[in-house]
């Protein structure tokens, strides 16, 4: 990997950790609205999925989002401006934080409907196809919504019309509050069953989980159709922020937290060498310093004027409908 | 020309896909020797090729979240949903996100999909194939729902619902699929949100729509017969509503009957009559009557079936009822 995509690699996965941190702050004080779901040790998946995609790529996210936003190219400044539901967010403040889309970058919603975006992914995916353009679509599925039946719908969809699409399942092994009962890998066993190449990795190895997405990244370019990743890892946190996991075994956690981080692993990792700790320092000073300027906009930011309440709908209702 | 509403459909899928390559057509049979239950698509995927008319397997969700997802990404699909009684399974890809999408993310979104599907009673396929649905669909804010009632009309909105941005609904009547009329040749566009005056007359308004607009018009002419002169008034899209239309009708007779073969509660006859008693309270000279199905399932033994579906005899004793007020 060139050095400068293991920068790339290291500044997106610190910004995301840095980003969400600095949000859970805010959030507790009671800064931000809504509901937010943080990302932490997850960052090596979105990272190593969408370091080599490009605009016209699509991705479909979860309502665990802001890290693929962030993987997938999303400002910053846009983002917080968003998820504080301000006039210039990236959806004028009407989508939040889990419906942030940014249409520019082909990250197509995310999602706040379990197992709602891998049809819409199939659907980016068909239309790369027609169009022959070489594009391909990624849908993020949590290990709870593996269990939809939309995901099972998207697998055959996918297998039946060859399309280029990756289905890349982020098992956390906690569906909202319950602990998943399924061994690891038997996701990606029944997305398997469908008839596409599936493969379990360590959602914490970097770059494990890049090999694995440059192989099916490929086939889907090429035309070989859909490809399955089970990313193994863990929900540092709760479901969502506030939630305080008292239904986990609390000395397990902290074990699991202690081994599943992603980005010491990357720093410790040989392959990383290139990264020296100058450069490292360097990037986090930039990472500190943007997230930074975000909130000092986004707290200066107005929110968005009572008219638009009508805005964007599709049918301009007037009179009694108002 | 003459010609039958599936016919018009079909001769409106082939001009818009000859059109514009962007269109594609997606769904169960579709791209069948017959193509589908109805013929709809007939000749198509021989003219377009198999990655233009696409065979899905039986799954709903999928046939339409994806269709919102290849909309969102560029193509403008026209799925098909066979029966509307399958909203059951795929609800929430147009629900929470293909109706969503422009909204929630703030303009940037485009959706350029039409949902084709077969509504209606009338064919003795009993309770989870002869449901209207429609209002629950006009329900949603800002999902467009299409009913037309004729082969002229089902051309020029169709033509409309594919060069439309935004997702449309295209409700088609199976009991009205080979009923004829003249159709206007070549390109043939209808606005959205326009009402039809199917019949002009200035004693009473019987507003219909997809399947009640025909037997509005059937009674109306049965009602000259007895001297009364019958508005007919054919909504054509419902979601948007030509309120203006209903109004003015309104404005001219004093009185109205809706006809809607919906089950009556939260109904599009309701939605009628709160709009005529919001707005146009002043000018009622009767209360507004509504002659809807009952509130049950549609039953499949064809002699309940044919109690269930409004009738050109129930139309006509409503307008007596009314004029007689």
């Amino acid at each position: 990997m060139s050095p400068e995509k293991l920068a790339d690699a290291y500044r997106l996965m610190k910004t995301i950790r840095e980003f969400e941190e600095r949000m859970r702050s805010e959030y507790q004080q009671g800064k931000l609205p809504g509901f937010i779901h943080i990302y932490r040790n997850q960052e090596a998946i979105a990272v190593a999925a969408c370091l080599d995609m490009t605009n016209e790529d699509y991705i479909a996210s979860t309502h665990r989002g802001h890290g693929h936003c962030i993987a997938k190219g999303c400002e910053i400044e846009a983002m917080l401006l968003e998820l504080a539901c301000k006039e210039d967010g990236l959806c004028n403040g009407k989508g939040g934080s889990m419906h942030i889309a940014d249409m520019s970058k082909g990250m197509l919603g995310a999602n706040a409907i379990v197992g709602g975006g891998p049809p819409i992914a199939a659907g980016a995916a068909l239309t790369a196809k027609t169009l022959g353009n070489g594009a391909i679509s990624m849908a993020f599925i949590g290990d709870g919504a593996s269990d939809q039946g939309t995901v099972a719908e998207s697998l055959n969809l996918a297998v039946v019309l060859q399309l280029p699409m990756i289905f890349m399942y982020e098992n956390n092994r906690y569906a909202e509050f319950t602990k998943s009962p399924k061994p690891d890998g038997r996701i990606a066993e029944r997305a398997g069953a469908f008839g596409m190449p599936a493969e379990v990795i360590d959602g914490s190895d970097f770059f494990a989980m890049y090999d694995a997405c440059q192989r099916a990244i490929t086939r889907g370019r090429e035309g070989g159709g859909p490809t399955a990743i089970e990313a193994v890892c863990n929900r540092y946190y709760g479901h969502f922020e506030g939630d305080a996991q008292a239904y986990r075994d609390q000395d397990e956690l902290a074990q699991e937290r202690a081994v599943s981080d992603p980005i010491p692993r990357f720093l410790a990792d040989p392959r990383a060498a290139a990264l020296t700790p100058e450069k490292v320092a360097e990037i986090d000073a930039a990472i500190m310093a943007e997230i930074d300027r975000g909130f000092d906009v986004t707290y200066a930011a107005a929110d968005p004027t009572p008219d638009k309440l009508y805005t964007d709908v599709y049918i301009q209702y007037e009179g009694r409908l108002r | 020309m003459k010609m039958s509403i599936r016919e018009a459909i079909n001769q409106t899928l082939h001009q818009e896909m000859e059109r514009d390559e962007r269109v594609i057509v997606l769904g169960e049979d579709v791209a069948s020797d017959q193509g589908g239950v109805y013929g709809i698509t007939d000749g198509l995927p021989a003219k377009f090729g198999l990655h233009r008319v696409i065979d899905t397997p039986i799954t709903e969700s999928a046939i339409v979240g994806a269709a919102g997802g290849a909309a969102l990404t560029g193509l403008r699909p026209v799925a098909e949903l066979m029966f509307v009684d399958f909203l059951g399974v795929c609800l929430d890809q147009i629900l929470n996100q293909i109706a969503k999408f422009r909204y929630m993310f703030g303009g940037q979104a485009r959706t350029p999909v039409v949902i084709r599907t077969m509504i209606g009673a009338g064919t003795g396929t009993g309770p989870q194939h002869s449901q209207i649905l429609y209002p629950l669909l006009a329900a949603i804010p800002g999902i467009k729902v299409v009913t037309p009632a004729n082969a002229a009309d089902a051309k020029g909105l169709l033509t409309t619902a594919i060069r439309d941005d935004d997702p449309v609904i295209f409700c088609e009547h199976k009991a009205l699929y080979m009923d004829e009329c003249e159709v206007p040749e070549g390109e043939y566009l209808l606005p959205f949100g326009q009402a039809r005056t199917a019949v002009e007359g200035s004693d009473i308004t019987i507003v219909g729509m997809s399947r009640t607009a025909v037997i509005a018009e059937e009674a109306a002419s049965a009602l000259s017969q007895q001297g009364v002169n019958a508005e007919v008034l054919d909504l054509r899209t419902l979601s948007p509503l030509d309120e203006g239309a209903v109004l003015e009708s309104l404005a001219k007779t004093g009185r109205v009957v809706v006809v809607d073969e919906a089950n009556p509660y939260c109904s599009m006859a309701s939605e009628i009559a709160g709009l005529v008693v919001e707005r146009g309270f002043d000018l009622l000279d009767a209360p507004v009557k509504r002659v809807t199905s009952p509130h049950t399932p549609v039953p499949a033994t064809p002699c309940l079936e044919a109690e269930y579906v409004p009738n050109v005899e129930r139309v006509i004793a409503a307008v007596q009822e009314t004029l007689d007020y």
